[in-house]
């Protein structure tokens, strides 16, 4: 593999770029492998490269139905952060956030992670109570946090709506320095290189069609490109898991739902954090180009379709309008949306299932990129040894029945 | 707007309705003979299907149940109808 520095780009500017190469292999699948990943998105595509690096599996294949990161991953809003409320999950996404940090070193790939800082704004008293328990649980947890005025809150973004009339008029909130974005495409992109120069086999347009379990063991998948066996897979598939799974007899505790995203035309700089508005639940943070990236809560349709509706896209705008006046003098440029596993306690579902070697990563619902790293860590550590890293513990499946929820929604007031 | 049709309010904008359940979960009894695993599968657990579902909705403004059938990728309402024992 050719190592990315300023010295490549250098020498190749001066050669006229001839001599760059793909940046992984197009793999077609052998007939066993030592594990196979189902999902080539960041999550699948992070397993099949911790898999390699922490575990010296390299005999893996990493299938996907489509292209890599062109499901979720592609789709999201690229905000990074920690700023949960159970000890559980501030483990586990500040696990992501600090291999985060150090990713595009290790990699070799620059990831444009922008720490750029995150504002939970509030606007009511009641809303001030709840910044201020979610700030002490960041800092029991050991996770930076602090809980921030109204005039300091405006300082950082002054283009909050301050009109003493306003409905949302921001009272402060709570602020997580180490938060900010990362270029989603180029995680994905970043993780398959490195996993593909280790060995990984990484297989585009290839759809599973089947899991192969005997005698209660998984010995393989069904696919479109023929047989692939392995006696441990790994499913990362998001919104596909439940369809997955049903093929090993696994029944999963997931609503799919859609979450649209927008941006707007690019425009000067006029907003330099991720700001989250627990009125509104709209979120917003200004890309490298000048677009404004805006989120919101979910479609309220349950649905398998890659598209939102307009009622959610009226609420998530008229929120941003509200907190941002002057923006809607902007003209919207893109509008999508992706497929997201809901889980009712809003954590991830991470851990054994079904037909012995069968594991699971899934159920991140509206917040999967941030955990990019975690996740995969996670789940190619339960596929080498086949137990639970003390972080993913917790989120087992068993949890449902022992009435241990790690309910975030509650907790940290994630919008669904 | 996707429009969906009540059974007893006819055509109304999605924004009036609201997704319960998966048709056809039957709450296990009695309570203390159930375990865990099989309350939790009633509780939470769903198929989540892609393509052709069966659903519980509410029509909030109304309050009434009923059953909806509907395409999970499309959206396509196939039909709607009233809970048993709640047609006219």
């Amino acid at each position: 593999m050719k190592r990315y520095s300023a010295l490549s780009l250098a020498t190749e500017g001066l050669r006229g770029h001839r001599g760059w190469t793909p940046a992984w292999r197009k793999a077609r699948p052998n007939d066993g492998y030592d594990a196979i990943v189902v999902g080539g998105g960041g999550h699948g595509l992070a397993t099949a490269y911790y898999l390699a690096k922490n575990h010296g599996i390299c005999r893996v294949a990493l299938l996907e139905k489509g292209w890599i990161g062109g499901g979720n991953t592609g789709r999201n809003t690229t905000a990074v952060r920690s700023n949960y409320f159970y000890p559980e999950s501030v483990a586990l996404y500040d696990l992501a956030l600090r291999l985060y940090e150090d990713l595009s070193r290790d990699l070799n790939f620059n990831v444009m992670l922008s720490q750029r800082g995150m504002l939970i704004a509030a606007h009511t008293p009641m809303q001030m109570e709840i910044c201020a328990r979610i700030a002490n649980a960041m800092q029991l947890n050991g996770v930076d946090g602090e809980l921030m005025g109204a005039e300091e809150a405006v300082k950082r973004a002054p283009l909050l709506n301050q009109d003493p009339q306003a409905r949302f008029k921001c009272m402060g909130g709570v602020w997580q320095q180490r938060a900010g974005v990362a270029r989603h495409d180029a995680v994905a992109w970043g993780y398959a290189r490195a996993a593909s120069d280790m060995g990984v086999d990484i297989i585009e347009n290839c759809t599973v069609t089947d899991l192969l379990v005997e005698g209660g063991r998984i010995t393989g998948v069904e696919t479109d490109m023929g047989t692939i066996r392995a006696d441990r897979v790994g499913l990362a598939a998001a919104g596909a898991t439940p369809g997955l799974a049903a093929m090993g007899d696994v029944r999963l505790p997931i609503h799919n739902y859609a979450l649209q995203a927008f941006v707007s035309e690019p425009v000067k700089p006029m907003l330099d954090i991720v700001l989250l508005y627990l009125g509104t639940g709209t979120y917003v943070s200004q890309s490298d180009k000048g677009e404004l990236v805006i989120g919101g809560g979910l479609d309220r349709v349950p649905t398998h379709g890659q598209r939102g509706n307009l009622p959610a896209q009226e609420t998530v705008l008229s929120g941003l309008l509200e907190m941002f006046p002057a923006f809607a003098q902007l003209k919207l440029l893109r509008q999508w949306a992706g497929v997201v596993d809901v889980v009712p306690d809003s954590s991830p579902v991470i851990g054994p299932a079904g037909p012995e070697g069968l594991f699971l990563n899934c159920g991140w619902g509206t917040g999967g990129f941030k955990a990019i790293p975690a996740g995969g860590w996670l789940l190619a550590h339960l596929l080498a040894t086949g137990a639970h890293h003390e972080i993913s513990r917790p989120f087992d499946l068993d949890r449902f029945a022992r009435g241990r929820l790690i309910d975030e929604a509650a907790g940290a007031g994630i919008a669904h | 707007m996707q429009v969906f049709t009540c059974p007893f309010c006819g055509p109304r904008d999605e924004t009036e309705f609201h997704f319960a359940a998966e048709a056809g979960k039957e709450r296990p009894q009695p309570a203390e003979e159930t375990s865990d695993a099989d309350w939790a599968d009633y509780l939470y657990f769903n198929d989540a299907p892609r393509g052709p579902a069966r659903e519980v909705w509410v029509h909030v403004t109304c309050g009434e149940f009923f059953l909806m059938t509907r395409d999970t990728v499309t959206r396509a309402v196939s039909e709607v109808a009233p809970l048993p024992g709640r047609g006219e």
